[in-house]
């Protein structure tokens, strides 16, 4: 398999991911009059706001009220809208995860759930604003597709690709701006993972924040002369499962980083995978099991373990299980 | 108003087949809502036979009026109407809740084409009533959408951030109907946790509310023109019920909510029912 995108090197400015969704839905609503767009009074954070502006009788903000926003959506789109529905992420998540479970996914409705503030990121908010179980909460939804783009290019791509597929996606966005992965607008393919770098020596599967960091751990480990494929698995349902399997076979072992709880997400899902098709040793970076806490974003990627450096520091664990364990190394 | 005598006759002379159908397939079903059913009947009857433009052989048809059955465990009641309508033989009805029947245990819109939505969790119904009133609006179509509601069912806070909301966007092609049965599964709506005073909270909302005799016909079939009428607000018809209505045993007992009538219960209903 080629490499599909070239990893950015030189460094770049930080780009909002909820940026580029107003500005994407802004593009999409000139074009596709069946584009609603609904809010529950965060659209000044998640953007939507650019969308109220231009297009404000297709524009609905329902208050403080997800639940009700939520199955409003599902009505809309039984009559042939496409709604997109955003709040922030443990919001919308959590608070109308059972109109999401009963009004969106039982229906296989063609609801779009765009929700910013994912993951510990969100910062001085505390822990509860800050959302480490979201994409716990959605992947185990039958008929739900659950994306957690990169940066702001692949942002763009994945709210474009959710407008044309028929079906319930949610997309995870957040608060801080994100280092670009990618180097300009790039082709997001729904189930799709993208391998950004090539290595022999482990794979790191990552999405969302964790790509940039991911990017930077295998800079690092070059340098000590141990080479990671990385993979950009910014879909987490459907996973690509024939890139994690590659990533098995090939690397023998594997490491998954996410902004997320190590329960249920794509840690989980790589693992729940790869336990059954093609046991390798494998480490999960992300949320060990708490909540969040107030501190800067950086403050909290540093407390919880979510650097380049900790990744470079599991990996060196890795390898020795690695080397430890012949027999689940591929042949040379 | 006065209603044609005529036209309330053949309504009633449905709603008592439709009585005698969900007793039958609840029966057959061995579980099942029978309490609700019975009370929302001529509610529904009305929609179907009366008020709602539908096409039971293009069961799509997007210019349809859209009906959702917020409260979905009285679907029995639903699937009976739409049976006695012909969107499917009347046979089917005996599949209720069984292995790969479309009568699913509550409505699921995926496998019944003609349920406009799939219900089952409380609360759900009314914000989803508003988003197909909206959508409608929005593509300037002339339809309106109906939701029935259950009296224990608007404990949930949902129904009120939905009524909230229903009016502050003026939706006034959606009408709502309340089944005031009085029951709920746990005993008396006012006992367990009390809706009153349940016209002025939705006219505090904004809405327009009538009251009716939820089995008479000559009451509900003006009320749901009137609501045609209201403009630049939603409207809501309480329609007082009886639950388990039509059958003297089942009538007003709370114990009726979740099960099904035996063989022996469901002999004697029938007798009651003339059948």
């Amino acid at each position: 398999m080629k490499i599909q995108a070239a990893a950015r090197t030189e460094k770049a400015e930080p780009l909002s991911t909820r940026d580029a969704y107003g500005e994407t839905l802004v593009r999409l609503g000139r074009t596709n009059r069946d584009i609603v767009v609904m809010d529950s009074d965060l659209s000044a954070s998640t953007r939507t706001q650019l969308f109220a502006r231009e297009f404000p009788d297709r524009f609905f903000n329902f208050g403080v009220a997800e639940a009700n926003m939520i199955a409003t959506a599902a009505g809309m789109a039984a009559s042939g809208k496409i709604p997109f529905a955003s709040s922030f992420a443990i919001f919308e998540a959590g608070r109308a995860w059972e109109q999401i479970r009963q009004s969106v996914c039982y229906p296989r409705l063609n609801v779009k759930l765009v929700a910013s503030h994912g993951g510990i990121t969100v910062g001085e908010d505390g822990g509860s604003h800050i959302s480490i179980e979201d994409v716990a909460l959605m992947r185990i939804l039958p008929h739900m597709t659950v994306i957690v783009p990169a940066d702001a290019y692949e942002t763009a791509s994945a709210v474009e690709e959710a407008a044309a597929f028929e079906g319930p996606v949610f997309i995870r966005l957040s608060r801080e701006k994100f280092p670009v992965c990618f180097s300009g607008p790039c082709q997001f393919r729904i189930g799709k993972a993208t391998r950004l770098r090539e290595g022999r020596d482990l794979s790191i599967i990552c999405a969302g924040l964790m790509v940039s960091r991911s990017l930077e751990a295998s800079a690092l480990l070059s340098g000590e002369g141990i080479e990671a494929r990385v993979i950009n698995c910014s879909t987490i349902k459907p996973l690509d499962e024939e890139e994690i399997l590659a990533a098995a076979c090939d690397t023998g072992a594997v490491l998954t980083a996410e902004e997320h709880s190590i329960i249920g997400g794509l840690g989980s899902a790589v693992a729940e995978f790869l336990m059954e098709r093609h046991p390798v040793p494998l480490v999960r970076i992300g949320i060990r099991d708490r909540f969040g806490v107030s501190g800067k974003p950086a403050q909290l990627l540093q407390r919880f373990g979510l650097t380049a450096e900790a990744i470079v520091e599991a990996a060196h664990a890795l390898l020795r299980r690695k080397e430890s364990h012949p027999e689940l190394t591929p042949p040379p | 108003m006065t209603v044609d005598a005529t036209l309330i006759y053949a309504l009633e002379e449905k709603a008592r087949w439709i009585r005698i159908r969900i007793l039958k397939m609840l029966a057959r079903a061995g579980s099942g809502h029978t309490g609700g059913s019975l009370s929302a009947v001529e509610i529904i009857t009305a929609l179907y036979f009366y008020k709602m433009r539908i096409r039971p052989q293009e069961p799509l048809w997007e210019g349809r009026d859209r009906f959702v059955l917020s409260k979905g465990h009285a679907c029995p009641a639903l699937y009976a109407a739409m049976a006695l309508a012909g969107y499917f033989p009347e046979e089917e009805l005996m599949t209720l809740r069984q292995l790969d029947s479309r009568l699913q245990g509550h409505p699921d819109m995926r496998t019944l084409p003609g349920v406009d939505f799939s219900t089952g969790s409380l609360g759900q119904g009314l914000s989803v009533a508003n988003g197909m009133a909206l959508a409608a609006r929005l593509d300037d179509k002339d339809l309106r959408v109906y939701v029935l509601l259950g009296d224990g069912e608007i404990q949930e806070g949902q129904v009120w951030e939905a009524a909230m909301a229903a009016s502050h966007y003026r939706i006034d092609n959606l009408c709502a109907i309340l089944d005031f049965n009085q029951l709920q599964i746990d005993g008396r709506v006012s006992e367990v946790m009390s809706i009153l005073p349940v016209g002025e909270k939705w006219r505090s909302f904004g809405w327009e509310v009538m009251e009716v005799d939820g089995h008479d016909f000559s009451q509900l079939l003006p009320a749901l023109d009137r609501a045609e009428e209201v403009k630049g607000r939603p409207s809501l018809i309480i329609a007082h019920t009886v639950k388990g209505k039509g059958v003297s045993f089942m009538e007003n007992q709370a114990r009726y909510h979740g099960i099904a009538p035996t063989e022996e219960e469901l002999k004697r209903a029938l007798q009651e029912l003339g059948e």
